[in-house]
């Protein structure tokens, strides 16, 4: 621990970090706009200096390593002319267009020039003019306002993984560029905007339509993944503008992937409104108690058994709550919030959470996917994996075929049968997994959303447990959720009761007629076609697959228009707050639960959100730990039966189009004809 | 202006090393540790620019997967140096020195002189594509400004006129005397040694002056 002084301060330091960090621990703010914590140091901005006495000249604090007895002066006359100096050479050839930038108000050039630089500019010469680039439908590019200090190279390559950003030229000629102008096929490519430090890359479908100021800021949860990602939502008025990552070190770090970034056209277009009913094959706009009497109507001449409900993949832990609560009273045990029939078992928690946690992949150095494609799945753990990769020393396998997911993976095979081998000892990297220090399994969608799941998960388990996965202080067992809803439901017991059909019973049950209602809250990834004559109510924000089969239409809120809790993958209950308020008629789900069931003589008891929550704590006690994860304890699960021999389908087909929301918005329509259908020959799962 | 691609440069659909070349390339790979492949890249772009004439961008392409490395990362190299042609060039480019001995001994003559009689700008080839010309900085041969290079060779002590003939025997397809062009040695004083003319005889100076003959 070196010590050393820093504008008088002594301060003791731990060995290895730079001079700059050293300077922010002992409260000195540093200006800087090339080096970033999470980015390698490159050094050409010169924006950091401080004088060190004894040195012959200003440092770059950002590359100078601590040492003992370092005396650092962060705002001697030295050090300010030399800021001065910088900002001069840095303004030389940016423009003036502040007016017309949308970086401005939230720009570091504008902040430390208005803090380091000069009043006036002493350049008369004629300014430098670049071209601007192509990156794709996402990130949109104003060049000459690049001061190259290449955060967003060294972004696409370390962290993104995609190395097709590049300086070329040299000198005053140097640009940013792909070179071959193709885009830039990273489902991170967002972040390339918040870390730019100018105007140069800004959002491309927010381009000119704010200020910073103008933007009310709720910090909230994002559920285009089950990652939980933490994200401001940046609103004015009754549209949400824009959604920007939080940092939190334990889940996103500072990332957000950009499908929770830039769906959020979609969440204005689609949108249900108001209820509907379906008269004579069409729906009709209704009123709330119009709606609620032809849901009572039916239901009164039905019974119990005969309805079921489903749940979709981004409700609240809330509203899950009230559904079940509503369907148990109803007399129902046909609930089920595992819409792609993934066989996961709610008995235990360990089988279905990822254990390890997040940040447990810096510790690991053996992975082993199965029928998992982090890189669509959870693109920030997959970023998260990669820079453990970059650490050195990880090996990572794959049951099931994965595109390139950024580090090398060996493809051991395609489907059950290698799994099976992996458990019996008969495979190399079972050793390699019992030799690791922290080995991990990362279980995927696509190994259990099939009828044999229930035999994978076991097969899974098996293997966990001969190459001693779960061992002492660490279980390296993990499940890795595409839904956002998916965990809570599953920690809410929101799957069939006893006796009860689970979403392929129920669906089964409509078409032959043994189920006279079914309850669809936000669910459209079901085979709508199999619902057979079935009274069908969707309760949800967009009008996508659900609603168009729907006889009752009832327009719920958005996860931005509600206040929510959500459970990610590493069973973290998070918080997600209201930052508008749901278009027309639209109201909170939890509310319109509660409405309905007064109508169907069930009264839920509780009539505020505050009530609802105090009754789901009393019944699920994890719910109310915000942001604390808790270890699941190990043990018997999954289910008998043999696997085929079928490999391993991707869970998602196209990362850009996964649910309502996406599936609404044109710029993610866009990303998908850009990167998703030239690699896929044209065609991908969503289209017809 | 931008340095980026150029667009209007038609490039080839695909580039590959003839036999030979691939040999060199296996050498030249050879000397750099394992894993450190991507340092062959600055001698491997000279191989492809020898072989083609120019560079394409599907030479760079194909440097990137002999060595393992990201295309970007090649093309970086390859617009960091000038030395490196992205676009056609003549089969004997010009390239005339105007750093400041040579431009106060006349190389702005010179240039005025090439664009006059090959009829083209900086950078462009000539339609029979033997020349192309192009103003570069210091080469390095100042005691003998005004100079130029073509390809390899340095063509120094020029004037519109020496530097005419060169062209001749170049269009001639021949290959003319490299180096001083007003009959000089090296960079030797022009008309002799002006000092130390009192060498003692046991050394003939006479043999330096004449190259022993």
């Amino acid at each position: 621990m070196p010590k050393m002084t820093i504008d008088g301060i002594e301060i003791e330091v731990p060995a290895g970090i730079t001079v700059l960090q050293a300077c922010e621990l002992a409260g000195k703010e540093i200006p800087r706009f090339c080096y970033h914590e999470r980015l390698s140091v490159a050094g050409n901005c010169r924006m950091c200096l401080v004088e060190q006495e004894k040195a012959p000249k200003p440092i770059a604090s950002c590359a100078m390593p601590v040492a003992e007895g370092m005396v650092i002066k962060t705002d001697s006359p030295i050090v300010q002319k030399a800021r001065k100096g910088v900002m001069e050479f840095l303004l030389i050839n940016h423009p003036l267009d502040c007016p017309i930038c949308d970086q401005g108000g939230e720009c570091d050039l504008q902040d430390q020039a208005m803090a380091f630089g000069k009043s006036f500019s002493r350049y008369q010469e004629e300014k430098r003019a670049v071209t601007d680039k192509d990156f794709g439908p996402l990130v949109k590019t104003e060049m000459t306002r690049c001061i190259q200090c290449t955060r967003c190279i060294r972004f696409a390559t370390e962290v993104a993984g995609v190395e097709v950003l590049g300086a070329v030229s040299r000198g005053e000629h140097m640009e940013v560029t792909t070179y071959v102008e193709k885009g830039i096929a990273s489902e991170l490519s967002g972040n390339l905007i918040d870390l730019c430090p100018v105007g140069a890359l800004t959002s491309k479908p927010y381009a000119f339509t704010a200020r910073p100021w103008e933007l009310t800021k709720t910090e909230s949860i994002d559920v285009s993944d089950a990652v939980g990602v933490n994200v401001r939502i940046d609103s004015r008025g009754r549209e949400v503008l824009r959604i920007l990552p939080r940092i939190n070190e334990d889940v996103n770090e500072e990332w957000l992937a950009d499908k929770g970034r830039f769906w959020v056209d979609g969440l204005r277009r689609q949108r249900l409104d108001r209820p509907f009913i379906r008269e004579n094959g069409k729906l009709r706009a209704a009123s709330w108690a119009e709606a609620f009497d032809a849901i009572a109507a039916r239901m009164k001449a039905s019974e119990g058994r005969r309805m079921a409900a489903i749940a979709g993949d981004q409700v609240d832990a809330e509203s899950l709550f009230a559904l079940k609560e509503l369907m148990t009273a109803l007399g129902s045990p046909n609930i089920d919030c595992r819409q792609d029939g993934a066989q996961l078992d709610a008995g235990s928690r360990a089988s279905y959470l990822f254990n390890s946690t997040i940040a447990g992949i810096d510790r690991a150095d053996a992975i082993l996917l199965v029928g998992s494609n982090p890189r669509w799945e959870a693109p920030v753990i997959n970023a998260r994996i990669r820079k453990r990769y970059l650490k050195g020393g990880l090996k990572v396998a794959s049951v099931g075929a994965v595109g390139d997911l950024t580090y090398p993976v060996e493809i051991l095979g395609a489907g059950p049968e290698t799994l099976a081998d992996l458990a019996k000892g008969n495979h190399s990297f079972a050793e390699a997994l019992k030799n690791a220090k922290a080995p991990m399994i990362i279980l995927g969608q696509g190994a259990l959303a099939r009828p044999d799941g229930a035999a994978i998960l076991t097969l899974a388990r098996k293997l966990a447990e001969a190459a001693n996965v779960v061992r002492d202080g660490w279980n390296g067992f993990n499940v890795l959720h595409t839904a956002a809803a998916r965990v809570a439901g599953l920690e809410l017991g929101f799957v069939p009761q006893a006796g009860g059909r689970d979403v392929n019973g129920i669906l089964e049950g409509a078409q032959k007629g043994e189920i006279d209602i079914v309850y669809l809250l936000a669910a459209d990834e079901i085979d709508t076609n199999r619902l057979g004559s079935a009274f069908v109510i969707y309760q949800g924000h967009h009008g996508d697959r659900g609603a168009h089969r729907a006889d009752v239409v009832l327009p719920g809120a958005a996860y931005t228009e509600k206040d929510g809790t959500y459970m990610n993958t590493e069973g973290r209950a998070q918080l997600g707050r209201l930052a508008i308020f749901p278009p027309g008629d639209a109201k909170a789900d939890w509310s319109i639960l509660r409405a309905l069931s007064e109508v169907l003589g069930k009264k839920l008891g509780y009539d505020n959100l505050d009530q609802l929550r105090r009754k789901l704590y009393q019944a699920f006690p994890r719910f109310q730990r915000i942001g604390a994860i808790e270890p699941a304890a190990w043990g018997s699960f999954g289910g008998s039966g043999e696997a085929t021999r079928d490999a391993f389908k991707p869970a998602v087909s196209n990362y850009y189009m996964t649910d309502p929301i996406s599936r609404a918005s044109a710029t993610m329509a866009q990303c998908t004809e850009r990167f998703v259908l030239p690699a896929a020959g044209g065609k991908t799962g969503t289209h017809g | 202006m931008s340095a980026a691609a150029n667009t209007d440069v038609v490039q080839p659909d695909s580039f590959a090393f003839t036999p030979e070349n691939l040999e060199k390339v296996k050498k030249i790979v050879a000397k750099y540790p394992e894993g450190r492949q991507g340092s062959a890249v600055m001698p491997l772009l000279d191989l492809a620019q020898r072989q083609h004439g120019w560079l394409p961008r599907a030479a760079m392409d194909e440097i990137a997967r002999l060595l393992d490395m990201a295309p970007i990362r090649v093309y970086e190299v390859a617009t960091f140096y000038t030395m490196y042609n992205l676009q056609p060039v003549g089969k004997y480019l010009i390239q005339v020195c105007r750093t400041t001995p040579c431009w106060l001994r006349g190389s702005d003559n010179l240039t005025d002189y090439l664009k006059q009689r090959l009829g083209v700008g900086m950078k462009e080839v000539t339609k029979d594509g033997l020349f192309s010309i192009m103003e570069v900085e210091c080469l390095g041969a100042c005691c003998n400004a005004p100079m130029v290079q073509i390809n390899d060779d340095f063509y120094e002590d020029l004037t519109p006129e020496t530097l005419g003939k060169v062209l001749d025997e170049l269009a001639a397809g021949r290959k003319p005397q490299t180096g001083p062009q007003n009959g000089r040695r090296a960079s030797m004083a022009e008309g002799g040694p002006t000092t130390l003319k009192d060498i003692p005889i046991s050394y003939d100076i006479s043999r330096d002056l004449t190259g022993g003959k």
